[in-house]
């Protein structure tokens, strides 16, 4: 009971804040993806053939939405709870009877939420250049959530970590954005010389866009069982890892 | 019933330096009690374990008898805490920052809603609920941090140099709000460097030094064990050298007056007659009040000379 109440005040709180700040949270997304659907779509796209039976457009839709929730969720835990860290108003969750796993499950619902919002955005703004029959819905809420899920508890462990606002961008900027980019988003794997093609499996995020890109409009590069399994062990190892952090106080207490 | 009672606490920082020497404290419930000491003495750090924000290295806590490692949960219901720097967040406002903290302690919205206003009227800062707080001044931020620590209701309310840094009137008004607050029955525990606040408003105090505890006892027995009063006298001409007389402590604080520590078996005439027979004219004199300064200056100083043996 005390620890829903604690739970929801967290949510409440992280969902007010990137709200109160869309034009830095909410924004920049709709602008940035516009213009994707725009050159990459739209302009390039007519002049690409189909792959795999879709057109270049609905190709690329799913990866441009999941790729926005995997930064969004990130960025929005990773932010707040460094920010909290930073200006020490984490001590007023210190001082109260919160578990760790409250205090974990707020920040990364809040970022899921905010995952939720742009992945919406994003979509309206396709909805202007296609129109996409959702193949496999349940799929497509289960990789979504499941991604933006995730991401949420990297950007935590990143934020219990970092000591500056640097060491906040460096995992966006040097790892999420390449490995995204590098993930399929734009391409299909089967396009890549063979050597290329084995790397790229190695990339997680390839599993996640291929998996909701399955959802979406049926079409994938990977096997949709591993690419759940796959996002499945790492939210588990994550989980622990973050509870775990929390338990030693890494980062939040002396 | 002890409020708080700690029991060889201990605390090394991961840099190898112990800020704590193994300290115990008693404090019993409806107390106003002063935790005294320099800088770095190691007053938040105390604190900072009484609030779970600190680990200790090893030692016991309990708070009105709950220990805070078994009964952590319980313990942190009892407590209130406002620390020394400024810590919430600055762009929200005074309100929903009250009403967040209430809702980490568990306490239903409606309660929540009902306990904020309280508090925040208490602290004289309702006017101010839907202000960002990043505006307020240094007062009304420090009063925004007691109302925050209040919200719950706890028994145990405990403030990390609460008037650091704040102006004369602004601190006198937090010490009135300070001892309302503890005359409604909430045990206060207050750290502080300035012996003056220390002597109003405590009925009972510690003294800390280099992670160690050198005195805990009443306020008004500590007050009676000094054994030296200062006086300044004004001379009516002026002294070339600093006169000496066995027994007292004699001070040239300018050409025309005297800091003079009085032993209290000696007493005022005798220091008269003495100051006669070199011809010293007393015009006029005042009893130098922060007697406590001196008391604790005694004290860290035998504490730096045990330390040096
Ligand atoms: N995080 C820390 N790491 C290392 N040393 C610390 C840390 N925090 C405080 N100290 C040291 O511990 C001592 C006590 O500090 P503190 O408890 O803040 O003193 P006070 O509040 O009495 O001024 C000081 O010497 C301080 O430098
Ligand atoms: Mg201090």
């Amino acid at each position: 009971m005390n620890s829903a109440i604690a739970f929801k005040t967290i949510v409440v709180k992280e969902v007010r804040r990137f709200t109160r700040i869309w034009p830095q949270t909410l924004l920049p997304p709709a602008v940035t993806t516009a213009l994707y659907f725009l050159i990459f779509g739209k302009l390039i796209g007519d002049r690409i053939g189909p792959i795999d039976g879709a057109s270049y457009m609905e190709y690329i839709v799913p990866g441009i939405i999941l790729m926005s929730v995997i930064s969004h969720s990130y960025a929005n835990v990773v932010s707040s709870f460094y920010s909290t860290k930073f200006q020490r108003h984490i001590e007023e969750l210190l001082v109260a009877p919160v578990p760790n796993w409250v205090i974990l499950a707020g920040y990364v619902c809040g970022g899921i939420v905010r995952g939720i919002m742009v992945g919406l955005v994003v979509a309206a703004i396709s909805l202007l250049f296609t129109k996409i029959d959702v193949a496999h819905p349940w799929i497509t809420v289960a990789v979504f959530m499941l991604t933006a899920t995730l991401f949420a508890l990297a950007g935590f462990i990143n934020a219990v970590f970092a000591e500056s606002f640097d060491d906040i961008a460096i995992i966006p900027s040097f790892v999420l954005t390449p490995l995204s980019y590098l993930g399929g988003v734009f391409y299909s794997v089967s396009m890549l010389p063979g050597i290329w093609q084995k790397i790229s499996l190695g990339n997680p995020i390839l599993y996640m866009i291929n998996a909701f890109r399955y959802g979406l409009i049926d079409v994938t590069d990977v096997d949709i069982q591993i690419a759940f399994a796959i996002t499945g062990g790492f939210i588990v190892f994550l989980t622990l890892f973050s509870l775990y952090l929390l338990h030693k106080g890494v980062g939040i207490k002396n | 019933m002890n409020a708080l009672s700690i029991r060889n606490l201990t605390k090394i920082y991961n840099n190898g330096f112990q800020a704590l020497q193994g300290i115990d404290l008693d404090v019993q419930a409806g107390d106003f009690f002063a935790l005294l000491g320099p800088n770095g003495a190691g007053k938040s750090t105390t604190i900072g374990i009484i609030s779970s924000l600190v680990t200790a290295t090893s030692g016991d806590v309990t708070v009105f008898d709950y220990d805070l490692r078994k009964q952590r949960d319980l313990a942190k219901s009892c407590i209130g805490i406002v620390p020394q720097e400024i810590n919430f967040n600055q762009f929200e406002t005074p309100q929903q920052i009250v009403l967040n903290q209430a809702g980490y302690y568990g306490m239903p919205r409606k309660e929540a809603i009902r306990r904020a206003e309280t508090c925040l009227k208490q602290m004289d800062l309702w006017d101010k609920r839907n202000d960002v707080s990043r505006r307020l001044s240094g007062g009304m931020k420090r009063r925004l941090m007691i109302a925050r620590a209040m919200v719950h209701s706890p028994k145990l309310l405990v403030l990390d140099e609460p008037t650091a840094g704040v102006d004369i009137e602004i601190r006198r008004s937090m010490w009135e709000m300070m001892q309302e607050v503890n005359r409604q029955g909430t045990t206060i525990i207050l750290t502080t460097h300035y012996l003056e606040e220390a002597e109003s408003l405590c009925r009972n105090i510690a003294i800390i030094n280099h992670g160690r505890i050198v005195e805990h006892s009443d306020m008004a027995g500590l007050l009676a064990r000094l054994h030296v009063n200062h006086f300044v006298l004004d001379l009516a001409a002026p002294l070339v050298s600093t006169p000496a007389i066995p027994g007292y402590h004699i001070e040239r604080l300018s050409d025309y007056s005297l800091d003079v520590g009085v032993p209290k078996e000696e007493g005022l005439n005798k220091l008269f007659a003495l100051l006669s027979e070199q011809n010293i004219q007393v015009v006029s004199l005042k009893n130098k009040s922060n007697r406590l300064e001196q008391l604790f200056m005694d004290l860290i100083d035998s504490t730096k000379q045990q330390g040096a043996t």
